[in-house]
């Protein structure tokens, strides 16, 4: 397993990027899904930058990554801010018309698209999601 | 470092075409919402925005799109998408973006329409 830990802020999107990007480089995964599990990520962390820490702006966001030949690549975000678990989301009104529709909940919406799983717990006072793809 | 985003803007009879090459993210969406929305301020109504290059999107792209959407609905305007590939159409699918933005497979076939 390897791991960065960085700033939860938007300045540092793209070293998380490149991170998670030179661990799956060589996994077999296509160009096409290498672009979905970098969408999947982004979605995770701008979430995590944007509400995670919502009083002060010095969290940190840790990734995780990880291959097991018998599941797949794992990608692990753990933050310590306040408790979030994205599958109590419900989903966006996909049939809204222009004006109508909101975007809201719609990253956390495409994070299940693109994921095969997707698994959330808290543990003591951090986050962990866990994004699962197969290979 | 390369830029993450290009954009290029021609006039074309009464449409504006921009093409965007590269990434619209959470990095680079706000710059290029901000963009469109100076061309709006200009007067311009109608937009063909080229993705023929555009690798990738996420919901910060989506985001722009639709909030330039609802500056031209309001102005009597036209939005109009040309060319998604791969990533970024599958990304306009899933959302449900395709039916509510008007979508075509080539600049041209968008300028016929407007």
């Amino acid at each position: 397993m390897s791991n960065i830990r960085l700033p939860a802020r938007i300045e540092d999107l793209e070293r998380f990027m490149q991170f998670v990007s030179t661990c799956a480089t060589g996994q077999g995964f296509t160009k096409e899904r290498m672009k979905e599990i970098e969408l999947a990520l982004e979605e995770a962390l701008v979430n995590i930058f944007n509400y995670a820490y919502p009083d002060e702006h010095t969290g940190e966001v840790e990734v995780r990554c990880k291959t097991d030949d018998d599941t797949g690549f794992i990608i692990e975000i753990l933050d310590t801010g306040i408790p979030f678990d994205i599958q109590s989301l419900s989903e966006p009104d996909l049939d809204a018309s222009i004006l109508e529709r909101k975007i809201g909940g719609l990253g956390i919406f495409l994070i299940r698209e693109m994921v095969d799983e997707v698994h959330y717990r808290r543990d003591g006072d951090t986050n962990i999601l866990t994004l699962l793809f197969n290979k | 470092m390369e830029a993450i985003m290009e954009t290029t803007t021609r006039k074309q009879g009464n449409a504006v075409v921009v093409t965007v090459k590269g990434k619209l993210d959470a990095v680079s969406s706000p710059e290029f919402e901000k963009g469109l929305a100076e061309l709006i301020a200009e007067g311009e109504k109608v937009f063909i925005i080229d993705f023929g290059e555009l690798d990738y999107i996420s919901s910060a792209g989506l985001r722009s799109i639709l909030a330039t959407a609802k500056k031209l609905k309001a102005k009597e305007g036209q939005l109009l998408l040309s060319t998604l590939k791969d990533v970024v159409k599958k990304v306009f699918e899933v959302s449900g973006f395709s039916s509510i933005i008007p979508i075509h497979e080539s600049v041209e076939s968008a300028l016929a329409q407007i």
